[in-house]
């Protein structure tokens, strides 16, 4: 079956396959957000020795899907992968840096002889949860608001502006982008280890925990209202003809979004899930919002990915020459490595079986001060 | 295709790349090889209940995720310096390349991340079976990871499973099972978890050795240097038996890198290996200095490695670059010529098309396919450009079998000694076993220094040198980052220095 499929059918899916795992990255950045939580709600040592613990035991899945969802891009749509890291260099270098200073942080913050102390590998961590998050908020919104490039008849890039990349993060859009990112990652972080940590004997926490969950909800509120106006309102950039021309279409993506109304019950549901999980959090004793808030940024996160590339749209735009614009057609794969990529791909639900069930088997029992104080990280 | 490219850009490119993976070397094969000795004291303790296992298992599992962390680290860089550094590669090759990173990441990193945490926090958590299974799975984990890296290398040495395609100018897979299967590959991962093996077993006959020496935790120590010394010895077996293996890959595919590191100039029928010698550095293709300021050769062997026969003929560097009729060897000169040809082919293929002159197409066309084999060729200035460095690669090399040689007779004497429990008194063999670690490491090192400049001027062997498959860079830019990671890469390792050794003087009790 998956042999038959056509070229343009097994675009979309991979489009789709990276996008659920880019998706599932933006739900687990709840590690990132907690991180840059860490000195606002953990007063005590005890206090950041459970924050830390309960983080640090799903730090690498995190780390471990931003690997995947680049190394899927590389293999489904390379073109996207060589233009975007040449050429927006700075700014992935930078993302690069924050991810490579978290890998070490939780293993080698409380160790003796750590070099850089316990506050430094905490620093770490922040810049982590906040610069990183903000920049690859910042890359996405690129997607829709295009980038500066052009590429030769061999498809090698040039970047056009001296920033190379890092102009992205000057953009209002972007930024916004960025910083609802930040703001639910940290919201998602809050309700992470609400669900996670018994709070018998730090009950102080629970209640800033609760509180911080409900402020950065709010606080980022402002950010999703502006991107989800500029998007309703925003020129796109389509492709208009059969010759894969690109051209720039008034409200190209409110037409995307009522050309595939499955994408704006995502988004909607989805809203509707982040702000249910908030309120069972902030508002009831409850420690489930995570699963509301997780779910809820999964469809969020798939509706934003989804979005600029579905329906004849260029996701990887070029504001510096329209037709060196990437779309799933010209950035992908040959057929057969997408089709060899989708039997691949049929170990997905495996995967997701065994961490959601180990998951659970080890996460059944809450994290006490007893486990973590003189043991783990 | 490529008008000008700064070569000092391609060369800082290169330095960073090394940079990262030699630093990413330093980590990965500890954590490869040592995933497995960790299972092994595991399953020993679920089987006894014994406590002591318990406390063995769980000091080693303790310097395993000090080691693991950088590793994850660095990992991460390199898959991001092939699309920052190497954007053209990305390209030209992300249809074949990027396919065995996307598994690695699926399969491998998955199964890693996610049993890492039961394997370190699942003491009280998980059954003890469940534990068990989870330390397990960590060792097939980052094992499974090695499976696909050195998939993606291997293509890189020798790219089978491929063809390039004019109209999307890129090289696209043709054949999955050719790519995954590829004897390059198969050799290239036997022989490299086997040396990883070796160095695990090295590191703990190290640290073990230098508790014997101060007398302290007596007891773990033999343990450790028991079923340390069995595994690295067993290890070392196959590592001889892959490295021949890979040693045959190369010479049937990659003769200039066998050239190289054997400092062959002049092709020869029973062509011997150098036990001993010098290179003389100040020699260039072409000239008529010695090789060597001095050597030791070893007659015959080099054609046994080469192609299993010792009168056969192994081709030298000379023959490579200025062809060899007698042998039927084309030279680097001609392959150009081709390889030219190919190019401007392309080139007018291209602007054929796009002016929709299909008969003017169709004939370029042809004569790209005529010439597409030597198609890398076409980007070289010249034939002696297709000659890697004859000194690093011939030192590397023999450095590395040096030490292959020499790391079988120690594990044998720790066995021996560990039997007859007279290790305590060897204190001279206790010094030696605890610099083992070290020089483990140095072989790897070394190995990857064959395996990488060898392959120079190539990224992928013959279809792409490094000059084409670099990005749209500025010297300046990659020089920055170079320093960037240098101070991060300097910071990191004293951080991981100084934490791993105050553990190793804690000791097991404490952790």
């Amino acid at each position: 079956m998956i042999g038959n499929l056509d070229y343009a059918t097994l675009q979309h899916l991979w489009w789709l396959i990276c996008s659920i795992v880019g998706a599932l990255f933006l739900f687990l950045t709840f590690v990132q957000g907690g991180q840059t939580l860490l000195w606002q709600v953990a007063k005590t040592d005890t206090e950041k020795a459970l924050v830390i613990n309960s983080l640090g035991r799903k730090w690498e899945l995190t780390f471990t899907t931003l690997v995947l969802f680049g190394g899927a891009l590389f293999a489904a749509f390379p073109k996207f992968y060589a233009t975007s890291f040449g050429g927006a260099y700075w700014v992935w270098i930078l993302i690069l840096f924050t991810f490579i200073i978290q890998a070490v942080s939780y293993e080698y913050r409380k160790m003796p002889g750590n070099v850089l102390g316990e506050k430094g590998y905490e620093l770490f961590l922040f810049i982590n949860g906040s610069v990183g998050i903000l920049l690859i908020g910042a890359a996405v919104g690129t997607f829709y608001t295009g980038s500066n490039f052009e590429l030769s008849i061999y498809n090698f890039v040039k970047w056009t502006h001296p920033m190379r990349g890092l102009e992205a993060a000057f953009s209002l859009f972007n930024l916004s982008l960025g910083l609802f990112l930040v703001f639910n990652a940290r919201t998602l972080g809050a309700m992470y280890l609400i669900n996670n940590i018994d709070y018998t004997d730090v009950p102080e926490m629970e209640t800033r925990l609760r509180q911080a969950a409900f402020k950065n909800f709010v606080i980022s509120l402002p950010f999703l209202l502006y991107v989800l106006v500029s998007l309703l309102l925003m020129k796109g950039f389509g492709i208009v003809d059969d010759q894969g021309t690109i051209a720039l279409v008034t409200r190209k993506y409110l037409g995307n979004l009522l050309a595939n109304s499955w994408l704006l019950v995502f988004l909607l549901v989805g809203l509707v899930l982040v702000i249910l999980g908030v309120f069972k959090t902030a508002k009831s004793d409850s420690t489930a919002g995570i699963w509301f808030g997780g779910l809820g940024t999964v469809l969020v996160g798939l509706t934003v990915l989804l979005l600029p590339a579905y329906n004849n749209t260029a996701f990887y735009p070029s504001k510096a020459s329209l037709q060196s614009s990437l779309t799933i057609y010209n950035a992908s794969s040959s057929p057969f490595t997408l089709t060899v990529m989708t039997y691949v791909a049929i170990a997905i639900p495996f995967v997701l079986a065994y961490v959601a069930y180990v998951w659970w088997l080890m996460d059944r029992k809450k994290l006490t001060v007893e486990e973590v104080v003189g043991h783990g990280y | 295709m490529i008008e000008h490219f700064d070569l000092s850009m391609v060369n800082w490119a290169r330095a960073q790349f090394a940079l990262t993976a030699m630093y990413h070397w330093i980590f990965v094969p500890l954590t490869l090889g040592i995933t497995w000795i960790i299972a092994f004291y595991h399953s020993i303790y679920v089987k006894t209940g014994s406590e002591e296992w318990k406390r063995l298992t769980r000091f080693w599992m303790k310097l395993f995720g000090i080691n693991f962390a950088i590793g994850v680290a660095t990992g991460i860089i390199l898959e991001f310096e092939f699309g920052t550094n190497w954007s053209n590669y990305s390209w030209m090759v992300g249809d074949i390349f990027g396919a065995p990173l996307a598994i690695e990441g699926l399969i491998a990193f998955f199964l890693e991340a996610t049993f890492f945490a039961v394997m370190f926090f699942g003491w009280n958590r998980v059954s003890k079976r469940f534990h068990l299974f989870s330390t397990w799975m960590v060792a097939v984990g980052s094992n499974m990871s090695a499976v696909w890296i050195l998939v993606a290398n291997a293509w890189m040495q020798h790219p089978v499973g491929q063809a390039f395609n004019a109209d999307t100018a890129r090289f696209e897979m043709q054949s999955f099972s050719d790519v995954v299967f590829s004897p390059v590959a198969v050799s290239k991962f036997t022989h490299t978890t086997s040396a990883s093996m070796l160095l695990a077993s090295f590191f703990i006959i190290s640290i073990s050795s230098w508790y014997l020496l101060k007398k302290r935790h007596i007891q773990m120590a033999k343990r450790s240097i028991m079923v340390a010394a069995i595994f690295g010895l067993l290890s070392s077996g196959f590592v001889a038996f892959t490295g021949d293996e890979a040693a045959y890959e190369v010479a049937q595919n990659q003769p200039m890198k066998l050239a190289a590191i054997e400092g062959l100039y002049t092709g020869q029928h029973n062509a011997g290996v150098v036990a001993l010698g010098l290179v003389n550095t100040n020699k260039k293709v072409g000239d008529k200095q010695d090789a060597f300021k001095f050597e030791i050769r070893v007659p015959g062997i080099l054609s046994l490695l080469a192609n299993r026969s010792f009168g056969s003929f192994v081709p030298g560097i000379n023959d490579l670059v200025y062809g060899n009729a007698r042998e039927n060897i084309m030279g680097a000169a001609e392959k150009i010529k081709k390889g030219k040809l190919a190019l401007a082919a392309l080139d007018a293929y291209k602007k054929e098309m796009k002016k929709g002159n299909t008969i003017a197409s169709k004939k370029s066309l042809a004569t790209f396919n005529q010439n597409r084999d030597y198609l890398g060729y076409g980007f070289l200035s010249k034939p002696e450009a297709a000659v890697p460095s004859v000194g690093i690669s011939f030192n590397a090399f023999h450095i590395m079998v040096f030490l292959g040689t020499l790391f079988p007779l120690v594990c044998l004497g720790f066995l021996y000694f560990s039997m007859k429990d007279v290790l305590l008194e060897k204190r001279w063999f206790l010094g030696l076993g605890t610099l083992m670690f070290f020089l483990s490491l140095i072989a790897h090192e070394a190995g990857w220094v064959v395996a990488e400049v060898g392959r120079q001027p190539w990224t992928i062997q013959n279809l792409l040198p490094v000059t084409v498959a670099r990005s749209n860079l500025t010297t300046g830019t990659v020089q920055t980052t170079f320093f960037m990671f240098f101070v991060l890469f300097a910071i990191l390792l004293i951080a991981e220095i100084r934490i791993m050794t105050k553990q190793i003087n804690i000791g097991p009790e404490e952790n």
